[in-house]
């Protein structure tokens, strides 16, 4: 009976679904988990005041958000030092975001649930979203403009979003004068230094160059003048108007308008209402910058930076490993060297990452990028130029890691190729490298792209050899801008991956950036698996056009 | 099996080509192959070939698997060149010009003698683009001449009213037979002087092999063709005339109808009354 059920092959098939079961649940679990934790920070989750006694007797109130929820056995909290009753079971603690680490040193609490008497969700609790120290929790008094209060009572939150809106615009009006008018300037006046410092190492500056120079300074120092006027103006607008609000505690705050990224009543938002805001926010987090260390704000720079390294690398990896593995399938004689080289690349794949990142430290950012500002770049020096980590040397480095990727595959699209397709073409008067050209190459070219994908999805969530070779836990400008020549790839930049790591393992704020963590890896797996899927359906347009002959 | 006589014996066809023809117009030879050796790495696959294949008439190679009939066919136009290990002595002159000559130009060559091999293999590219692919390699772009070259070729390979409303549709989704005569459709675009056709109907049913066969008597007008083929009642229905060859010897060659009825070498005649092979 077992017996012929072995041989039935039964069991096997139940082997295999088990595996495949397993893989599924295995991935499905992540990425649940992920999309949950991640999706869920932007929604905005009531606040609620809780009044609770501690063992020594005293009431008091705290308001903030229900995050997180434990549960301890009796046995183990007592062991930590909790005083247990006899027949409680379990300690259940909440976690709760209180904010207004201003007054009180810090974001969250642990409350026990048995010391609770009541909860309530006041509707006019409101949430300040600050622009420093965090969220504000509390109850608005009082509107101000310069120091003289214009709405009190009902009259407040009607006023106060339409001074909100003001304040954001300028605050809008400001970043944008700083960031392009202004950067542009400073980015000129840079250029123009290192341009005079270079004439000066070729001995080539006189007293007409020097009059050349000092006119150009002095337009821009104009124009320079001109902006920071503006920008006085601006700064003096914007720190007009303030809010007064109080916290559980009657402690009296005044936080002016200008410090205000947004201010909301949780409690009294609808459906509907609240999914407005939660896409409000995760347009924020998708386009602004990070704040508070990257513990608040968005991530922006490194989604730009991700996809931007990710585009250069494919850009460097795809033509040197075709031509390597044209050279190897189709030119290089087989035999014992090729057979070594082909070993040899195929090993390079299973080098640790870490170990490309010293390499491209060590030569390419050092040795290659130090020669290339010497011979290029001496008005610069003592500031290196291309001698530092930077987003050029992260392509590269990961062109090289990616690279035995790209070859393997285009060598094995190389051989799929049919021989009679070839001799087709030849048989026609082509000559060996107008077959490649004209039918080999296309034929191969969804191989290559299979191989482009593989390359991207292991470069996208590298980051080991990118702290390196040109990651930054923050940097000041993007390596896209409005500035000739427009691309800087000697800027080091934001990634994806290494903000998971700094957000959830160097924050000064642990609990703040564990909702960013979620939310991050979410998104760093979005963009992969959206480069993949570009690169997947650009590969079924090609196979579908270059369909091999069958048998 | 019967060994095969001693190389002394071996074959001239050039004196057989003339002394049996019995037609009053003169063959002009087109293709002389003159002591032909070839040897993948130590083994010698052709020993000594020595032939004449007249112009505007249908050659046929028969013989048994590995006698080395396709391999002939594809030292005509220089196709072996691009297996590794192999080395060629002797000569094959097209037209009194040594094809082994150093310095010929391979590719020019192959335009003079174009290649239908035993699959069909169409490129993975519309209609079109297979039957303008040897004018565009020349650098011909002119859409006019392009055109006009297409329907003259399909036409001449009897495709055209088979495909001429979808001339941009991939090529793979033709049949086996109408992918056959694409491909010499595809030969013919850039007016060769000779077709060597290698065992081209081998893969196809009965009406497309037909259907190409057909062709075949049409192409010699215009065409100096040599065919491979398995196939001895093909041999017999479409070429002028035959050659018999057996473990890289050519055993005999003449006119077919005279080969097949008269055969002059008992292994000739063991072959085609089906004795071995």
């Amino acid at each position: 009976m077992i017996k012929s059920w072995f041989k039935s092959g039964s069991p096997w098939i139940w082997l295999n679904a088990a595996a495949v079961s397993t893989c599924l649940i295995m991935v499905i679990g992540v990425l649940g988990l992920i999309a949950m934790r991640g999706a869920g920070h932007f929604w905005a989750s009531p606040i609620v005041s809780m009044s609770y006694q501690e063992d020594d007797g005293q009431i008091k109130t705290i308001i903030g958000e229900h995050v997180d929820t434990t549960v301890t056995p009796a046995l183990m909290a007592k062991s930590t030092g909790f005083t247990m009753a006899d027949n409680e079971d379990v300690l259940i603690q909440y976690l709760v975001k209180t904010g207004n680490r201003d007054l009180t040193g810090s974001d969250f609490r642990w409350i026990q649930e048995r010391h609770i008497k009541a909860t309530s969700t006041p509707e006019d609790m409101i949430l300040v979203e600050r622009r420093e120290w965090g969220n504000f929790y509390g109850q608005l008094t009082a509107i101000k403009e310069s120091d003289n209060v214009v709405a009190t009572g009902d009259k407040m939150w009607t006023a106060l979003q339409e001074r909100l809106q003001a304040v954001l615009k300028l605050h809008d009006q400001i970043t944008h004068l700083e960031k392009k008018e202004l950067g542009a300037i400073n980015y000129a006046l840079e250029q123009l230094r290192l341009k005079q410092k270079g004439l000066e190492l070729k001995h080539a500056w006189n007293a007409e160059t020097a009059k050349e120079f000092a006119d150009k300074k002095a337009a821009y120092d104009v124009d320079y003048k001109k902006y920071q006027a503006q920008l006085a103006e601006l700064h003096q607008q914007i720190r007009r108007d303030s809010l007064v609000a109080t916290t559980e505690s009657g402690v009296e705050l005044v936080i002016p308008l200008a410090k205000i990224v947004e201010v909301t009543q949780p409690n009294k938002m609808g459906v509907f209402a609240k999914i407005g805001h939660y896409f409000k926010k995760l347009g924020e987090f998708l386009s602004e910058d990070p704040r508070e260390a990257n513990t608040e704000g968005g991530i922006f720079p490194a989604i730009f930076g991700t996809i931007m390294m990710v585009i250069m690398m494919s850009i460097i990896v795809t033509p040197f490993g075709v031509i390597a593995a044209v050279y190897l399938r189709e030119y290089a004689k087989q035999g014992f060297t090729t057979r070594l080289i082909r070993i040899a690349v195929n090993n390079l794949a299973g080098v640790p990452s870490i170990v490309y990142g010293v390499f491209g430290l060590g030569f390419f950012v050092y040795i290659l990028g130090g020669n290339i500002d010497a011979l290029f770049f001496p008005e610069s020096a003592p500031a290196p130029v291309y001698g530092t980590p930077g987003l050029l040397w992260a392509s590269i480095t990961l062109a090289l890691l990616t690279l035995p990727v790209v070859i393997v595959s285009t060598e094995e699209g190389l051989a799929r190729v049919p021989k009679a397709i070839r001799e087709g073409s030849l048989a026609l008067g082509a000559t060996k490298i107008e077959t490649l050209w004209r039918t080999v190459l296309p034929m191969a070219s969804p191989a290559m792209m299979t191989g482009l994908i593989l390359a991207v999805a292991r470069a996208a969530g590298e980051v080991a050899p990118l702290m390196l070779v040109g990651v930054v836990k923050l940097a000041p400008t993007l390596p896209l801008d409005g500035n000739y020549p427009f691309l800087h790839l000697d800027r080091k930049f934001m990634h994806l991956g290494f903000h998971i790591y700094d957000v959830g393992f160097q924050s000064p704020n642990v609990e703040a950036a564990r909702p960013l963590v979620y939310a991050t890896s979410l998104l760093l797996v979005l963009v992969i698996i959206g480069l993949n899927l570009a690169a997947i359906l650009i590969r079924n347009h090609l196979r579908e056009k270059y369909r091999a002959l069958e048998g | 099996m019967s060994t095969p006589e001693p190389r002394s014996h071996s074959f001239d066809a050039s004196s057989i080509l003339r002394s049996t023809h019995k037609h009053d117009d003169p063959v002009e030879p087109c293709i002389k192959v003159e002591n032909l050796k070839l040897f993948y790495g130590g083994k010698q696959a052709l020993h000594g070939i020595n032939m004449e294949m007249p112009k505007k008439k249908v050659t046929a190679f028969i013989g048994p698997s590995g006698c080395g009939k396709s391999t002939l066919l594809r030292c005509i136009n220089r196709m072996n060149d691009l297996v590794d290990n192999v080395t060629i002595e002797g000569k094959i002159l097209l037209h009194d010009d040594n094809i082994y000559d150093k310095s010929v130009n391979v590719a020019a060559l192959r335009r003079r003698v174009g290649m239908v091999f035993q699959k069909p293999n169409p490129f993975p590219k519309s209609i079109f683009e297979n039957v303008t692919y040897g004018l565009r390699i020349q650098g011909i772009d002119d859409k006019r001449i392009l055109e006009e070259t297409v329907e003259t070729s399909l036409r001449g390979a009897a495709l055209w009213d088979e495909v001429k409303d979808r001339l941009n549709d991939n090529a793979l989704g033709l049949s086996g037979g109408q992918q056959q005569r694409l491909v010499i459709a595809r030969a013919i675009a850039i007016a060769p002087e000779v077709l060597l056709l290698d065992e081209p109907a081998s893969a196809l049913d009965p009406i497309s092999t037909l259907k190409i066969e057909e062709l075949i008597n049409e192409l010699k007008e215009k065409y100096t063709i040599v065919i491979v083929t398995h196939n001895m009642q093909q041999a017999a229905r479409v070429s002028d005339y035959t050659a018999f060859m057996y473990m890289g010897e050519l055993i005999e060659m003449g006119a077919t109808s005279q080969l097949f009825t008269k055969p002059t070498k008992k292994q000739t005649e063991d072959y085609i009354t089906g004795r071995y092979g």
